[in-house]
């Protein structure tokens, strides 16, 4: 092969009296942060099984809790780049509710009784979202406007936000709840029927396997090109099976998720589908709002690392000064920041007022607090310049775990929220320990 | 082409003021191609407020800025690149927490055809810049504050010249740096300076100045003192117009001079 030469990466000294694994870790280039966190992640998972008498390790309640993480996953990566920036955004939960309400009350009210669109009308989902995402990024350009512009601090002004939105979803149908929402638009909060099934599961997979593969062999090929030093083949084929094997992993496991029993004999009556002995074994698979979420996270993992807006964020956050020195528009970027995490709260309310079928003024309390928490846990340092959404999403699995272990095990709830307040304070000092012991 | 007596920069009777102190009060200076300027005085002389109004960072209150004969607009940093103004400051702007090369790229960054960007092409732009200026750097994949103070120099540098300067302003940069990197940011000024680039050195080391510098000015209390070519003058003369504001014969005095 012509490109032997380029293969063979410079040993490092110290290769030979490495162990196995930091042998392989350092060969894979992996983070070993977020290494640790899929660690203590793994140990929460194994130790809320044994503590629930097997009951978190199901297929039901991974699937469950997949679906539990969407919205708040989806918000945790345009937080990721908010604290990244030095900045915080205190009013993501109370944009979700207003957001939530508007989108209750255009499917239910405006669009079916003003505009005459018959009741599960295509358009009636589009526009209802469209107006959603509308709101949403306008809400966020006004806060990040007074922010970049007007100088006054993102904590003030998203804590006014807090305040303001949420009186504003309450304004808009004078506190009443909005139900039930659109046939269609309850697709994006999941349930037997919003998921994909087990074929379009399998080809996410697929899709998804293929995309490990080319990315890693672009990066490959790319770092030749400039004949940069390169990681061994066995490093590669170690990433691409792993990668490859938690998606299929995840896939079999949502995919092993059957419909409740009442449901699939319905469907097969309604469908003329003879039930066979013992009942109907119809597969959930993925569940559209987490393929939502897992979108979400790629093309902001995409618009991070690999766009110029994602440098500049980065750059903001590491030394502000330094960005508006090297002629960065700083400002712009920021208000561009906001509105990109107005945009993903009107896809969480979405997500949050499809899976509840109703649009409420509650909706969404107490978020924001659950994203910054995700996003902390994630490795995201509040000082600014560091966190990624990778992390985040983690982060945001983390929480969500914890949830939902405790509510398994029967825990009460004054213990739960106890429980998740120490986890925080104890996850961020370790990060700080892990940052110390680094340098 | 250009009259070569056209000075490269011309700024004229530039003024700042913060909350009623004149930082800069109705300084003239001007920078010809190849050529060194030392730029002398006190702390809080107004030496780096005046060639921060040249790169963009602050807004002048009044006075005319030429380059190359003709007015320019400089209101942000943006605008000072578009005339190939580069500048190494001080405290060394450099985003600490990403690489080198996304510092040395930073604001101007390479893409690929479809708009992302393009790491590999960038890292290699500035293995070619890094290697000429600091052969021994090779820290390319660390984010920059773990980097030691002359390397981080080195950087910052490196992204001055990236970019074909035509006027480097370059303030303290030998401040955080070892006997022996200040000697390679001495050759590397003059290296600058035979490819026709102007540079405007600001630096508290009258030392340094003279070893580089074709020409001097001294700034006191944000009036010039005076400016002189750097043969006319002895280093102890220089020291009293930084001090005392008194002009040797060799000078021609500026607004700032004593008894003026």
């Amino acid at each position: 092969m012509a490109d032997q030469h380029a293969i063979a990466t410079p040993a490092h000294p110290s290769t030979f009296t490495q162990n196995p694994i930091q042998r392989f870790l350092m060969a894979t280039e992996v983070d070993t942060r977020l290494l640790g966190m899929i660690g203590a992640l793994a140990i929460i998972w194994v130790g809320f099984n044994i503590f629930s008498g097997g009951l978190f390790l199901t297929p039901r309640n991974l699937w469950n809790l997949s679906v539990q993480t969407a919205s708040v996953a989806v918000m945790v990566t345009g937080m990721v780049l908010i604290i990244v920036t030095r900045h915080i955004d205190l009013s993501v939960g109370s944009i979700l509710g207003l957001v939530g309400m508007v989108m209750g009350v255009m499917q239910t009210q405006i669009l079916p009784v003003q505009f005459g669109l018959g009741l599960g009308h295509p358009l009636i989902w589009c526009l209802s979202l469209l107006t959603g995402l509308i709101v949403g990024v306008g809400i966020g350009a006004m806060q990040g406007a007074i922010i970049a512009y007007l100088r006054v601090p993102a904590f003030i002004v998203t804590l006014g936000g807090y305040l303001v939105w949420r009186g504003a979803a309450w304004w808009v149908t004078m506190g009443r709840t909005v139900a039930p929402m659109d046939q269609t638009f309850q697709l994006i909060g999941g349930g037997p029927a919003g998921s994909v099934g087990s074929t379009w599961s399998w080809v996410v997979a697929v899709v998804a396997c293929a995309a490990i593969v080319a990315g890693l062999y672009f990066g490959r090929r790319q770092r030749h090109r400039f004949n940069f030093p390169q990681r061994p083949l066995w490093a590669e084929a170690a990433l691409a099976i792993l990668g490859c094997g938690a998606t299929i992993g995840a896939v079999l496991v949502a995919n092993s998720y059957p419909w409740p029993v009442r449901i699939a004999e319905n469907y097969a009556n309604a469908n003329g589908i003879p039930v066979p002995e013992g009942g109907l074994f119809i597969s959930h698979g993925i569940a559209i709002p987490v393929l939502i979420a897992i979108g979400v996270g790629v093309a902001m993992t995409f618009l991070a690392s690999r766009t110029r807006f994602g440098r500049y964020v980065y750059a903001m956050g590491g030394n502000p000064e330094a960005a508006e020195l090297a002629g960065i528009n700083t400002r712009w970027v920021t208000v561009k920041i906001f509105m990109l995490m107005g945009g993903l709260c009107a896809i969480a309310a979405a997500i949050s007022s499809a899976r509840l079928n109703a649009a409420t003024n509650a909706l969404g309390t107490l978020d924001e607090l659950y994203v910054i928490a995700a996003a902390v846990i994630g490795g995201t340092s509040l000082a600014g310049g560091v966190g990624t959404i990778a992390g985040a999403l983690l982060g945001a699995v983390v929480m969500q775990s914890l949830q939902s272990g405790m509510v398994l095990m029967g825990l009460d709830s004054p213990l739960q929220s106890i429980v998740v307040g120490v986890v925080l304070v104890f996850a961020v000092w370790l990060d700080t320990l892990y940052r110390r012991n680094k340098h | 082409m250009l009259d070569p007596s056209t000075p490269l920069v011309e700024m004229t009777d530039i003024s700042i003021a913060f909350g009623g102190i004149k930082a800069v009060d109705h300084a003239s200076i001007n920078l010809h191609r190849g050529e060194v300027v030392g730029l002398l005085g006190h702390n809080g002389a107004g030496k780096s407020t005046l060639i921060k109004v040249l790169s963009g960072a602050y807004k002048r209150d009044a006075g005319d800025i030429r380059i190359n004969g003709e007015a320019a607009t400089i209101n942000n940093p943006r605008d000072a690149k578009a005339y190939g103004i580069e500048t190494i400051y001080q405290q060394l702007a450099v985003a600490d927490n990403v690489d080198a090369a996304a510092n040395l790229f930073l604001g101007r960054e390479l893409t690929t055809p479809i708009g992302t960007l393009d790491d590999a092409a960038m890292e290699s732009r500035a293995r070619e810049v890094m290697g000429r200026l600091n052969p021994n750097f090779r820290r390319f994949k660390e984010p920059v504050k773990a980097l030691s103070g002359g390397q981080r120099q080195s950087v910052a540098i490196a992204r001055a010249i990236l970019f074909n300067a035509r006027i480097l302003i370059m303030d303290e940069p030998t401040a955080a740096l070892g006997p022996q990197e200040t000697a390679q940011v001495g050759d590397l000024i003059k290296q600058l300076k035979s490819d026709g680039i102007g540079i405007f050195l600001i630096s508290h080391d009258i030392h340094d100045v003279f070893d580089l510098a074709d020409r001097l000015v001294v700034m006191k209390n944000g009036q010039v003192v005076g400016e002189a070519r750097t043969s006319d003058v002895t280093k102890d003369e220089v020291l009293g117009m930084i001090i005392m504001g008194k002009v040797p014969p060799g000078a021609r005095p500026g607004p700032g001079a004593i008894g003026n």
